[in-house]
């Protein structure tokens, strides 16, 4: 039986699609038979974050509808074997996703897979609702910011009280607060939400602290899973969030700023 | 990135005139399949039902794929026929 991790956090652009295909790829690097589904029906983009844009022939819908199977639908990732990515639709309805439809998608993915990873969209609309709805596990993408900490609280009410889990009365969704984009830097200014604050607030436990990093666009304009890039701070992050999933325990790191000299800032870069 | 960089010897290819190639390639797909109707679907069904009237075909065991790129795409339609041993098995 596969576990369901869905991926989500109220507020766009935070981080869902970097890190479901971080995270996705690190699974599957340690041998995890891995499926990472974009449930943003109309706006997909985790074809493009995984760099398989160009492979799409069959979605979500077609499958959901009968139109394809789902072996024709799934996209194979050329770098890691035990990885598949399932894209959402580009031009169908938002409505032709379907309760039913994704618990038999989610049924038969469960015979071949470990994992099987739910990218919501933004929001807490229909797509956002049903790809947390099956899920056994939530990893809460938050930014240190306040909007973001508003939202990732407002969707863990959501998950507590409208998941599937919480329906049938069993143990429910086990959650796990993964923190992005944080700049330690503008932290220690007092510029930014402290860690130790996010997590006062939010009161779940923390999976990883992903530190901005400029190797995250790189990875997106050449489609690499960002775990993937050498020399990259938030790769080391991701892999460490991903241990620690699997149950390592492994110190937070990155939650100091870089001291640098004075030659190092004249001649070094940024964050990597 | 600094000047500086340029001195450094350790610049990485830029990966900014990949991401412009990406989206060029998918948009100008995807601009085109906006308005009309998905017809890959209806293209298997067709083409299975075709072949199916000389030869038995297994739906099961069609396989579709697409590379697209920027001059021209491949669409590959693989289908699998059963060999004589397995139809007798059927048989």
């Amino acid at each position: 039986m596969a576990e369901i991790i869905v991926v989500t956090s109220g507020k766009g652009g935070v981080g869902k699609t970097t890190t479901s295909a971080a995270f996705a790829t690190g699974l599957a690097q340690t041998g995890k038979r891995t499926v990472v589904i974009d449930f943003d029906v109309g706006l997909r983009n985790l074809d493009l974050i995984m760099g398989v844009e160009r492979r799409v022939v069959f979605d979500i819908i077609n499958v959901i509808q009968g139109e394809a199977r789902l072996n024709q639908a799934l996209i194979r990732d050329k770098r890691v074997d035990t990885l598949a990515i399932l894209p959402a639709s580009q031009t169908r309805d938002k409505d032709a996703l379907t309760k039913e439809g994704v618990e038999r998608i989610l049924d038969e993915l469960s015979k071949e897979f470990d994992y099987i990873l739910c990218d919501s969209p933004a929001g807490i609309e229909k797509g956002a609702l049903l790809a947390m709805y099956f899920a056994d596990q939530a990893l809460i993408v938050t930014n240190p910011e306040v909007s973001s900490v508003r939202d990732s609280d407002r969707i863990l009410g959501v998950i507590q009280s409208r998941s599937k889990r919480a329906e049938e009365k069993r143990p429910p969704v086990k959650e796990h607060l993964l923190v992005t984009r944080y700049d330690p830097a503008r932290v220690e200014k007092g510029e930014m939400l402290k860690l130790d604050d996010i997590r006062e607030i939010l009161a779940i436990p923390l999976l990883g602290v992903i530190p901005e990093s400029e190797s995250v666009l790189r990875a997106s304009n050449t489609g690499t899973p960002v775990i993937l890039e050498p020399n990259s701070v938030a790769a080391e992050a991701y892999k460490d969030a991903v241990a620690r999933f699997l149950g390592e325990t492994r110190p937070m790191r990155f939650l100091e700023p870089e001291r640098r000299g004075l030659f190092a800032r004249l001649f070094g870069g940024r964050a990597a | 990135m600094s000047w500086l960089d340029f001195f450094r010897g350790r610049r990485q290819p830029a990966s900014a005139a990949a991401a412009k190639e990406r989206l060029q390639i998918v948009l100008s797909h995807e601009r085109i399949s906006r308005d009309g109707e998905d017809f890959l679907p209806r293209l298997q069904r067709d083409l299975v039902e075709v072949v199916a009237r000389y030869v038995t075909v297994d739906a099961e065991k069609v396989n579709v794929s697409l590379e697209r790129g920027a001059d021209l795409s491949t669409l590959a339609i693989e289908i699998e026929l059963p060999g004589p041993k397995a139809l007798k098995r059927a048989s």
